[in-house]
Parts: C-alpha cells; structure tokens; sequence
C-alpha cells in the first residue's frame, strides 16, 4: 500500500525529473550540488522514505526541470547509484543512472591545505582516477582523495 | 597560441627528457650565448631559494636575456594580499618568460593556465621541481653516459623530499632498479612505490644503510634527514649518525658509481668524501645552468637546431 502511494506521488509529476536512490545521508549534499535552493521550481525532497535496495533513501522530484548529463552527473560523487527519472504529462519517459564524469569542475574542495585551490579566488578541477572506488586527483596539486574524503565546496 | 610552460616533468616522454638533455650537452659546451638578446626574464620567488635563483638567473644572463623580479614576497603586493592572478597577469605584461618559484602546491601550473607568456616551475611547495629533476637526469645521463638499465640507490628522507619522488617518475622511460634507504619514519611513501608497480619500475626497500647496501649502485643519490621531520627526537638522534654516507664506504663501490646531493648538504655526507672521485654534487649543481639554460630557451620557441647553428657561427 505505502509502496503504492509513493508510486503515486512520483507519477504526480507531470513534467520534470525525479532522482531516485539517493542514500539518505548524502541527500542534502545532493540538493546543495545541483543548486536547489536558488530555484523557483516546484520541489519535492523526501527523507528517510522506505527503500528495498537501500533501507532509507531520499528522493527529490523537480517539476519542469530536465537535466543536462553535466548538470546531473555532479551528484555522482557523492550519490553514484542514483536513479533518474525523466516524466513528461505523468509519464516516465526515460530511466537512467548518473554517471561518474571524467573531470569534475568546482564541486570538490582539495584536502591538500597547501593547494594552490584553497589559497587563491578559483574553480578546482578533480580527475577521476578509478570510477569504482571513487578515487579523485587534484588537477593542480596531484593529491588523491576516496569518497568518503571528499567534501563540496 | 601553444603554451610551452614547463611546470611539471612528469608528463614528459622519453624523446622530450633526451632531447633537453641534448640541447643541456650544446650548452656546456659552449655556455655564453646570445640566443635570449632582447629578452626578459621575470623571476618570482614568492618563496626565498637562494640557490635556484641565483642558477635561474645565471643561466638567463649567460644567454643575454635580461631579469626582473623579486627574491621576497614581503617587498610585493602579494603581502598586502594581491592574488596570485594578478601578479602573474601583471608581469606576463613586461616579460616574455616567468620563472616562479611559490609555496603553494599546483601554483605553477594554474599561473599556466591564466597567461600565454611561458612558465618555468622553479618549485611550488613540496610539489614538484622539475627543473632539479632535469639537472638530476643530465648529470646521472653524464656520469654514466647513459639513462637506461641504471642501479640507483636514494637514501635519506624519501618521505618529504620532493626531488626523489620526481626523479622516480622521471626514470620511469629507462628501466632503473630503485633501492630506497630510509628509516622507517621517512621512507618512500605508498604513492610512489604504487606509481613504480604501475609503471614497472624495480625496487627494493632497506632501512640499514651500509657498505653493502650501495656496493652495486651506480648513482648513490643522497637527501637530506631533516631534524623538523621527526615527531620523536630520540628517534633522530639515532638515525642522524646512521644516514651518513664516510669515504670509508666507498672502497667496494662500483667503479663508475657517482654520489649525488641537491644541497644543501648538512650532516649526511662526510667532508672526506668531498676529495673523492665518486663525489659528483659540486658538479651536479653546475648541471644545474646547462639545464636551466635548456629550460628557457626551450619554453621561448628556441629547438635544438638553433642551438647548434648558433654554434657554428661562433665558430
């Protein structure tokens, strides 16, 4: 019955983007990444919903928005698995999964003190070493750091 | 426009690192030239290094290039805050090249990315410094009239010191056999001995340093056990005296062995060994012109060929 309901709040959507799977602890990282707070569109976040992969999870629906591929895989590093959901007139159009971008540009902060990044007004620029462990180098000062390190700026 | 900085001697192939040795041999030879006539040459050491400064400088002078710039933040803008951008904006106004040398680790390679004018990283924290890697390899290439299949021992600090862990990657194109020496505090991080899985490079790990130790090497490349580096200072007091390299340890070596040192030296070569044939330091510190003249010339458009024609007509 709740498994319906929560069916039907997605299919409530009638055109945007639900992006489903966020572990529950990364999903205010997840609304801060994709600069939720500055739009005017109609947002729902849940929290703490039930989840048969994940236990909890989070799930954000964004009416009439539609993500470029670089807007949403920003929230690979933190959310790799995450689900999307295109919806357009209450139908799912399309399903995808976030991809791990190759470089990533101003989302993550250096953990290196002494980086050039932390010291001066500028974007930081992290390679993706190894997509499965989420292993990041800094462009600049060739610092690794693993998921669990990483911190949004 | 192409920007021919030089920030970083790990993404250099094989043919660019012999290349710039190359043109290091044409610059020894004949080492007063006017190849940089009616150039600038800006050094910024927003961090004091007397010594690679001065071999900077030198080797522009000694091409006829002339410099500006500055040898202490304090007298700059950037005390009172001035980014980085900015100065650098400022002086790729006036000059054609900018030799930096900066605290702050990728500060060479962002300042690339902000200005056409050409930059030479003469250091950017514990980073990278690989103008003293080029001067490494040329004078290891000199001493053993080649790069490849070598036995090279780094002994000393090869946690902190920079210059080790860009020789390693340096060296990866030549198939070296690395023996790292160091105590269990200071030895080669797992970074680097993870970079020498990757790239196949051979190495073994010691913490006694001994005759043993360096009888099959053919460079001995020596750092510098620093006091500041040990949290447990009678830990120091113990390894001080055992990382120092006495003339006495030299009579089963190689033959063709040489000992290497980026100085400054304090304790862990003995003066005695100075007078040896082995010692090479001194010299390697005069590689240092060569290279740097290469380095400048070779960031400013000037190959190889004009090197050696300039010769010619000097002849």
């Amino acid at each position: 019955m709740s498994e319906n309901k929560q069916e039907l709040q997605v299919a409530a959507l009638k055109d945007g983007t639900v992006i489903d799977h966020i572990p529950c602890d990364k999903l205010f990282m997840v609304v801060q990444i994709l600069g939720l707070e500055d739009m005017t569109n109609n947002i729902t976040i849940g929290f703490n919903l039930d989840s048969k992969k994940l236990g909890k999870k989070g799930i954000i629906k964004i009416a009439n928005k539609f993500f470029s591929d670089d807007e949403i895989n920003r929230i690979s590093i933190v959310a790799p698995h995450s689900k999307l959901n295109i919806i357009r007139d209450y139908e799912v159009i399309e399903k995808r999964e976030v991809q791990m971008p190759d470089v990533l540009v101003g989302i993550v902060k250096c953990i290196n003190p002494k980086c050039i990044t932390n010291n001066e007004p500028m974007k930081t620029i992290f390679h993706v070493v190894d997509k499965d462990k989420c292993v990041v180098r800094c462009h600049y000062c060739d610092k690794e750091q693993v998921r669990n390190e990483i911190k949004i700026i | 426009m192409e920007n021919r900085s030089f920030v970083t001697i790990s993404g250099h192939s094989k043919e660019n690192i012999l290349y710039l040795i190359e043109m290091a041999k044409q610059f020894e030879k004949c080492t007063n030239r006017n190849l940089l006539q009616g150039k600038i040459v800006a050094t910024l050491f927003f961090e004091p290094s007397t010594r690679t400064r001065l071999s900077f400088e030198t080797a522009a002078n000694r091409l006829g290039a002339r410099v500006i710039g500055f040898t202490d933040p304090k007298v700059t803008s950037s005390s009172k805050g001035e980014s980085l951008k900015d100065t650098i904006m400022m002086v790729s106004n006036y000059a054609d090249v900018i030799v930096m040398r900066h605290y702050l680790e990728g500060a060479a390679k962002y300042a690339s990315e902000i200005t056409n004018t050409p930059i030479v990283n003469a250091g950017d924290g514990a980073h990278q410094h690989p103008s003293q890697t080029l001067l490494d390899l040329y004078s290891i290439w000199k001493t053993q009239g080649t790069l490849e299949n070598l036995n090279i021992v780094l002994a000393g600090d090869l946690k902190y010191g920079r210059t080790v862990h860009s020789l390693i990657m340096a060296m990866r194109h030549f198939n070296p056999t690395f023996h790292f020496i160091a105590p269990k505090e200071l030895e080669m991080p797992e970074e680097y001995k993870l970079y020498c899985h990757e790239h196949h490079i051979k190495y073994t790990e010691h913490t006694e340093f001994n005759e043993k130790s360096i009888a099959d090497a053919d460079i001995i490349y020596m750092t510098r056990v620093q006091r500041e580096r040990f949290t447990d200072l009678m830990e120091y007091e113990k390894m001080k005296n055992i990382y120092i390299l006495r003339n006495e340890m030299l009579n089963c070596t190689r033959p063709n062995v040489r000992i290497l040192h980026p100085l400054p030296r304090v304790n862990e070569i003995n003066y005695d060994v100075d007078d040896n044939p082995k010692a090479y330091y001194f010299q390697q510190a005069q590689n240092g012109l060569y290279a740097r003249q290469a380095i400048l010339c070779d960031v400013l458009g000037i190959t190889l060929n004009d090197v050696i024609n300039d010769m010619k007509d000097k002849s």
